[in-house]
């Protein structure tokens, strides 16, 4: 289960309370109670250290080893057709994961936002049921669906189509892991909108299709670009699913975590490092572009 | 800064275009040829090009020989085979996707290079292993992988079978040897280079029985001051043996440059990089060229075990002597 | 999609478009997450119960389930310890490099599984930065199920400083004003003021932390020892059996974790209603 709520989340979100928003509230100063001088230095050093040792370390540790074997082999695994194959392939499945559940995620959110409907609950329940199942467990049901071995499989591979092994199988392994992540973000924050607004323009004439591109996504711009930072962070960073449906074929199904954990068996460690240490700049960049998302939803 | 990131974004986007190849062939493997079909692959390439003017492309997929089998016959687009033991692709045959007789088609039962079965130990060989004996006695931890899935796991098995029949006289006896040598085995990984991994970079276990051209690769990558080779008295002739899988070549069109490649495995140069890779090449001549790096053994084959269709039915199959031996 | 209107019910209103974006949510939602949920339970359905059980409380399966549950535990109990130190520090405290702090702890969540899972095991193994240092000592940390607990601590890390760090945020300072004019000590009021409001958002973290690490795949297995019965993780096991083709043994092994998930996911759901119910505020 991979959860990517940043700041406050709620994983079943109740409907008219919930609030799967970023951080809005301006940040408080932090408050200078009155604990003991002794006892904030050792809090303080306890967080750094716990926080330094478990998560700057093996960063520090990526980027080491990367470039451990000297810069020019470093460039060097980078270049190789494999490693631009799989930053390909990773590339293009983000894009279609994320595609693929902005859709799904804006029809849904307004479905579930802008209606009131009994069963609403249980709709939100079955949407969220992918953050609870284990990757290796998303990769398998599609192998049962699609593997000559499971219930399709005989008539795809009669026909002549690649499911499993190939790039379909990978994105919709990454799309059932990332489903929820777009839409968990939506969802909140058109509920504190509710309808008013979309009323008011079709009230004045406004079609539907019009309300929903000029009044609703503006509204919710800041938060569906949060999504899709969350949604695409996974996607780029998916290992136990798509290792199960991949055929890990080198240069052709090797996703970037699939194509570090190849160069890793393969004795090549430095260059395993380098390709990681490309995802690593990646989930800084991430964490970059959140604050300042965060800060631009606080301002509205 | 940022002519480095379009110039990265671009070799990225570009790459694509232009390695377009006008043949692209697709070869699943077994589990440890990934250096050897890298060098054979990138050789073919060149040679292909000169040949016919065209660009090939031969795309290597690696893993337990079994579980390769099981995924070329779950629809893994494989143009050739070039698996571990003939049994693997007689599975393959028997659905369907390669000719009855495909062991025929190419010389030497359609393998080109051979190996045989070793041990690799901790340097300075601290346990004393010196023959399949050592291997069973209890309290020594043995690293090998899992007959399940692995085509080198198979040729273990019945190397260390064969040994115990030949030393002890019985099949019943053989048994008991394997089941004993099996209870020191801590864990059992999906394929050769698995167990490799597990052995030298995990640091489990005392002795690793491999692939005699795995073993060879270890001590050249990873030093040849941390393991030592041990060649026990008795070993079997391992033939991984290749093939065009007809059902998909007949399909894409590639049946030329599929069996081409097959060839170039054969020829002189294709049996040099094999030997440089730590294979036994087929071709006498180079056979004789790097007859001192390889050791001489007394070695079975497996007609002495009636074949792979009776090995594999009696020992690996479900139900069969493996599964009677080893419950985990 | 009038089946799906009917079903859920609503009030119609001047919106447009519920029938059609209920549809298209309906349909979506089926292809991809409730057949292939749905074949997995269909597929486990197909083994005989007896040879179900058999599966399941086979020696290695119930040794994969302690492990992966056991450490799972373990991992978040220690981020419930430590993020309460984290949370404590970042909310309450002003300090240089308190805002880098900050960004730091959502790193877990950004950094792909399998580059932390390499990064973790070179650090530990015996000759990386770290295991340099335990090794003399004794510990061995990869490749041993210290070695995965490490790993699950790593990535439950954000749970519980992001789920209780609203809340302390939000927390009334009247109310400690009030028990520090009325003599108490810091620690009682931390004791008897800050503490129970935390507890449902503590207990929450604490079960997202649980519930992430049961199921955690990538990060886990490079610096596993992956032996069965010592240190193989159930969805190591799944996949295990995945190669060797015994798909019904795989989606046996899945179903048990599938079913233990969304126990947990109900959990979960419970102590944040709990959670509102006490404290007015989601946490």
């Amino acid at each position: 289960m991979t959860i990517l709520p940043i700041t406050e989340f709620a994983i079943l979100p109740e409907l008219e309370a919930s609030r799967i928003v970023p951080r809005t509230a301006p940040r408080r100063k932090a408050d200078i109670r009155t604990d003991a001088s002794w006892v904030r230095r050792v809090v303080i050093s306890i967080a750094v250290i716990f926080l330094g040792i478990f998560i700057v370390l093996p960063l520090v540790c990526v980027f080491a080893l990367a470039f451990s074997k000297g810069v020019e082999t470093y460039f060097a695994a980078l270049r190789d057709p494999d490693t631009l194959a799989a930053v390909r392939l990773t590339l293009l499945v983000a894009a279609i994961s994320v595609a693929s559940n902005v859709g799904f995620g804006v029809v849904a959110a307004w479905a579930i936002t802008k209606f009131e409907f009994r069963g609403k609950n249980l709709l939100i329940t079955l949407i969220d049921l992918p953050f609870s199942v284990s990757p290796v467990i998303a990769g398998l049901v599609f192998i049962l669906l699609f593997g000559l071995q499971g219930y399709f499989g005989p008539w795809l591979v009669a026909h002549g189509y690649k499911i499993i092994f190939a790039l379909p199988g990978i994105a919709l392994a990454t799309i059932f892991v990332t489903f929820p992540f777009v839409i968990r973000e939506l969802v909140p924050l058109m509920q504190q909108q509710g309808t008013e607004e979309e009323e008011a323009a079709l009230s004045l004439g406004a079609s539907g299709r019009r309300t929903f591109f000029w009044v609703t996504l503006p509204n919710v711009r800041w938060a569906l670009l949060y999504g899709v930072l969350l949604c695409n962070a996974r996607a780029m960073g998916e290992f136990g699913a798509v290792s199960v449906v991949s055929g890990h074929v080198r240069g052709e199904t090797n996703t970037m975590p699939l194509h570090i954990e190849a160069l890793y068996d393969g004795y090549q460690v430095a260059a395993a490092f380098a390709v990681a240490s490309l995802l690593a700049l990646l989930a800084l960049v991430t964490l970059v572009l959140k604050i300042v998302l965060e800060a631009r939803l606080a301002q509205e | 800064m940022k002519s480095m990131i379009t110039a990265l974004v671009g070799t990225v986007l570009l790459a694509g275009v232009a390695q377009a190849a006008d043949v692209t062939l697709l070869n699943v493997s077994y589990d440890p040829t990934r250096e050897l079909y890298a060098h054979l692959s990138q050789a073919f390439t060149a040679r292909f090009k000169s040949e016919t003017g065209k660009t090939i492309e031969v795309k290597t997929s690696n893993g337990g020989s079994g579980a390769q089998a099981r995924a070329v016959i779950d629809g893994l687009q494989a143009d050739v085979v070039t698996l571990a033991l003939a049994s693997d692709i007689d599975a393959i045959a028997d659905r369907g996707l390669i000719a009855a007789d495909w062991q025929s088609r190419l010389p030497s039962n359609s393998a080109p290079y051979a190996s045989t079965i070793v041990f690799l130990v901790r340097k300075g060989n601290p346990k004393g292993i010196r023959d399949w004996d050592d291997l069973a006695q209890p309290g020594l931890k043995v690293v090998t992988p899992n007959p399940k899935t692995s085509g080198g796991a198979r040729w273990n098995y019945l190397a260390a079978w064969g040994y115990a029949r030949k030393r002890y006289g019985s099949e019943d006896k053989a048994r008991e040897f394997v089941k004993a040598i099996y209870a020191n085995v801590p864990v059992l990984d999906t394929g050769a280079r698995g167990s490799t991994m597990t052995f030298v970079e995990r640091g489990v276990g005392d002795v690793l029985v491999a692939w005699e051209n795995e073993a060879f690769l270890a001590i050249n990558e990873l030093g040849k001051d941390r393991f030592d080779i041990v060649v026990p008295s008795l070993s079997i002739l391992a033939e991984p043996p290749v093939a065009v899988v007809d059902q998909v070549v007949d399909r894409k069109g590639t049946r030329a440059p599929a069996e081409a490649f097959l060839k170039f495995i054969y020829s002189p140069e294709g049996q040099a990089i094999a030997a440089k890779d730590h294979y036994r090449p087929r071709d006498p001549a180079v056979a004789e060229q790097y007859r001192a790096d390889f050791a001489k053994v007394e070695l079975l084959t497996i007609a002495d075990f009636g074949g792979w269709r009776k090995a594999q039915a009696t020992h690996f199959d479900d139900g069969g002597v493996f599964d009677s031996i080893y419950t985990q | 999609m009038s089946a799906a209107t009917a079903l859920f019910r609503h009030r119609r209103g001047v919106i447009p478009g519920f029938g059609i974006t209920l549809g298209i949510t309906l349909l979506w939602l089926s292809l991809i997450v409730l057949t292939p949920l749905a074949a997995l339970f269909f597929k486990a359905a197909e083994l005989p119960p007896d040879r179900f059980f058999a599966v399941v409380t086979s020696r290695r399966a119930l040794h994969a389930f302690e492990l992966s549950f056991g450490l799972s535990l373990a991992a978040a109990a220690t981020n419930l310890f430590f993020g309460s130190a984290v949370v404590w520090a970042l909310v309450r405290y002003r300090f240089p490099g308190r805002r880098i702090l900050d960004a730091i702890v959502d790193v877990p969540f950004a950094l792909p599984t399998a580059v932390a899972g390499i990064a973790l095991a070179a650090l530990y193994a015996e000759t990386g930065w770290i295991g340099q240092l335990l090794t003399p000592l004794g510990i061995h940390v990869a490749y041993t199920p210290l070695g995965i607990f490490v790993a699950l601590v790593f990535i439950g890390l954000p749970f519980v400083v992001r789920t209780v760090q609203p809340v302390l945020e939000d927390l009334d300072k009247e109310l400690e004003d009030a028990a520090a004019s009325l003599g108490a000590s810091r620690w009682n009021t931390a004791r008897r003021v800050v503490f129970p409001s935390v507890v449902p958002a503590l207990l929450t973290g604490f079960a997202l932390a649980f519930a992430r690490a049961v199921g955690e795949y990538g990060s886990v297995i490079f610096i596993a020892g992956n032996l069965p019965n010592v240190s193989e993780i159930a969805p190591l096991l799944i996949v295990i059996r995945l190669q060797e083709f015994r798909y019904a043994d795989a989606t046996a092994i899945a179903v048990v974790m599938l079913v233990a998930s969304f126990l947990l996911l109900f959990l979960v759901n419970t102590l944040q209603r709990w959670s509102e119910r006490r404290t007015g505020m989601q946490p």
